[in-house]
């Protein structure tokens, strides 16, 4: 049983290493895979505050665009390479995280997620506002790279490895979380905030911690995206369907849970790719209708992911799917 | 002169705030009674102002054509949201409440992007358009009908709730689903109601929107924000509340964008939410 576990562990480390190889060195496949990856530390990245402690941001793009745009600034008005407003930017996060947290986490339920919404519209009506930001036309990075610091690469696949290592280093963050009693809080605030309480959890502290934790790596996976793709706007950098995004791959795969976010990654980013190629520019429209779908179609099958599948096999002709304890954090009031 | 200028943006914000009240009573009432936010909120006021677009275009039909048809369109949409989607997460994890909604939102937002394409559209303006002058002050027919049929609708809407059995009905639901069973009230019926009336309300309200508004795939974004700032400022579950915060954001906003500048309207509209939830997060007339 352990041996075949690490067998197929040893087995997936493998392929994901050897994934641009095994693609022939395709273009197009370096950049899905770099896609993915990307996707995967910023829905894993909000997992931390939204799947573990169960507080359900819908405004984690404002620490992304925060990241982007830190690293574009660095460059246009420093001269800095981009990435050198990366720790700029998370530092930034964790600050702004703490001042809309304070308040917000307090709130209850729909009431945060509320609150993050609008948090998110704005930050991104005012950004659009900023002359200094370049206003709604957004900033542009290097055009053409100056050195190797400023991480701007023709081939997708230096990205590839660069996010894998970022990944890899988030996720092993987490798995320690996850394991301590950081962790053990979390899901006890996640279940029951009063009980938490009651317990001497110092609720506040930890929603706080895993809120700022979780900013600080949307920030970085916003500045690992302007590397990449050398470009800022409002839209991107802050719109509200990038925050719907991180949600909506963390919950497919199943918020909470380590793999979650990379497994709803693995199936939307390529999904989107697929549909946008296949559709052609006016194909946006459709690939949203498609991912609306597949949302509703989940909240309402899987109300905790394709994880959970996996889990509750042994027991899943009983229809008590709804009654997990997870199940409980609806009602919080 | 000013002060006439004044009173005009007061009046105008009024009249915008009206029709705020109409839709934002629905999002308060299915709020209130099921401890359901529909995200898709905005998107069932978008088509109703689409309803409004092909009615008027299409079938040559005015106000008094679309608001109904509207009416009865989207209050069909809220049942089938209800039966298929609402009835089965409304009792699960937060998180799948959230996504389900949105996944609504997502779909109808970019299902009409895919069925009526990108651009905005008006309507022509020949039937409501006419302007009047009452008193130093400029009225526009559109605005003006938009203002008093939302007004009018919400109060009924509110009669309704507090006044008929069946309003009573619905509302021991709200209060205790199953308390209400025992007492021989079917709580499925009572929700689908809810929808069915909140549908309408965002019906209507998108179709007289839609007679001074660009209508777009994506405009039930901002709406629905200026729902949930109404909801969480009137108190969820109240229509009453609805209708007064209703008209105090379309005031804030008119006043903002007339002394601010239009750009900083949304910022303000936000902010008070912000505000609101941090100070008061029950909302004006809520109940804790």
């Amino acid at each position: 049983m352990m041996t075949s576990r690490r067998l197929l562990q040893l087995a997936a480390i493998v392929v994901v290493l050897a994934y641009p190889i095994v693609t022939g060195g395709s273009p197009v496949w370096q950049r899905l895979g770099a896609l993915v990856l990307l996707a995967a530390i910023s829905a894993s990245a909000w997992n931390i505050v939204g799947g573990y402690a169960g507080q359900v941001s819908v405004g984690h793009a404002v620490f992304f665009g925060i990241g982007a745009y830190s690293a574009v600034v660095a460059f246009v008005h420093l001269a800095l390479p981009p990435i050198l407003g990366a720790p700029i930017g998370m530092l930034l996060s964790v600050g702004v995280a703490a001042v809309i947290g304070v308040p917000t986490l307090r709130l209850s339920g729909h009431y945060f997620s509320m609150a993050t919404i609008a948090v998110g519209e704005l930050v991104r009506v005012l950004s659009s506002t900023s002359n200094w930001l370049g206003g709604a036309q957004g900033l542009g990075g290097p055009a053409m790279p100056r050195s190797v610091f400023d991480l701007s690469f023709l081939s997708a696949l230096p990205y590839y490895y660069i996010f894998l290592a970022v990944l890899a280093g988030l996720l092993g963050l987490t798995w320690w979380i996850e394991r301590g009693r950081m962790g053990f809080y979390l899901r006890a605030i996640k279940d029951s905030e009063r009980a938490a309480r009651s317990l001497g959890v110092s609720a506040g502290r930890y929603k706080l911690y895993a809120y700022m934790l979780s900013a600080a790596f949307t920030s970085l996976a916003g500045s690992l995206y302007l590397c990449m793709f050398g470009f800022i706007d409002p839209e991107s950098g802050f719109g509200i369907l990038l925050s719907v995004k991180m949600v909506v791959m963390a919950a497919l795969g199943g918020a909470g849970q380590l793999f979650g976010p990379l497994i709803g990654a693995l199936i939307l980013v390529p999904l989107e790719e697929l549909s946008n190629s296949l559709l052609g520019g006016q194909g946006a429209g459709i690939t949203f209708v498609v991912y609306g779908a597949i949302i509703v179609i989940i909240a309402r099958f899987l109300p905790s992911g394709l994880l959970s599948l996996l889990e509750r096999r042994p027991r899943a002709p009983t229809r008590k799917t709804t009654a997990t304890p997870s199940a409980a954090s609806g009602h919080a009031d | 002169m000013t002060t006439m200028l004044l009173l005009q943006v007061v009046v105008s914000g009024l009249l915008l705030g009206a029709v705020y009240a109409l839709f934002s009573s629905g999002l308060s009432l299915i709020w209130g009674m099921m401890n359901v936010v529909n995200f898709a909120h905005g998107e069932f006021v978008m088509l109703g102002m689409y309803t409004a677009v092909v009615v008027w275009t299409a079938m040559g039909g005015g106000p008094w054509a679309s608001v109904p048809i509207a009416a009865i369109l989207i209050a069909t949409l809220g049942v089938l949201a209800y039966f298929l989607l609402v009835r089965h997460i409304a009792r699960g994890p937060m998180l799948a409440q959230i996504l389900g909604t949105f996944g609504l939102a997502l779909f109808l937002r970019y299902g009409a992007l895919w069925v009526f394409g990108a651009n905005f559209r008006t309507l022509p303006d020949d039937l409501v358009g006419h302007s009047f002058v009452l008193g130093g002050i400029r009225f526009d027919g559109s605005r003006v009908l938009a203002g008093v049929v939302g007004f009018a609708v919400t109060v009924l809407l509110h009669l309704l709730l507090t006044r008929t059995a069946v309003g009573s009905r619905m509302l021991a639901v709200s209060e205790d689903a199953t308390a209400a069973q025992l007492m021989g009230i079917r709580p499925q019926r009572m929700q689908a109601l809810a929808w069915a009336l909140a549908g309408a309300a965002t019906g209507i309200a998108g179709a007289l929107i839609a007679t001074f508004f660009y209508t777009s795939p994506t405009v039930g974004e901002t709406l629905a924000i200026v729902a949930f700032v109404t909801v969480a400022l009137g108190g969820f579950g109240s229509v009453l509340g609805a209708l007064v915060a209703g008209l105090m954001i379309g005031v804030v906003e008119s006043l903002s964008a007339f002394l601010i500048g239009p750009v900083y309207k949304d910022v303000i509209v936000y902010a008070v939410f912000v505000l609101v939830l941090w100070f008061r997060p029950q909302g004006l007339m809520g109940k804790t």
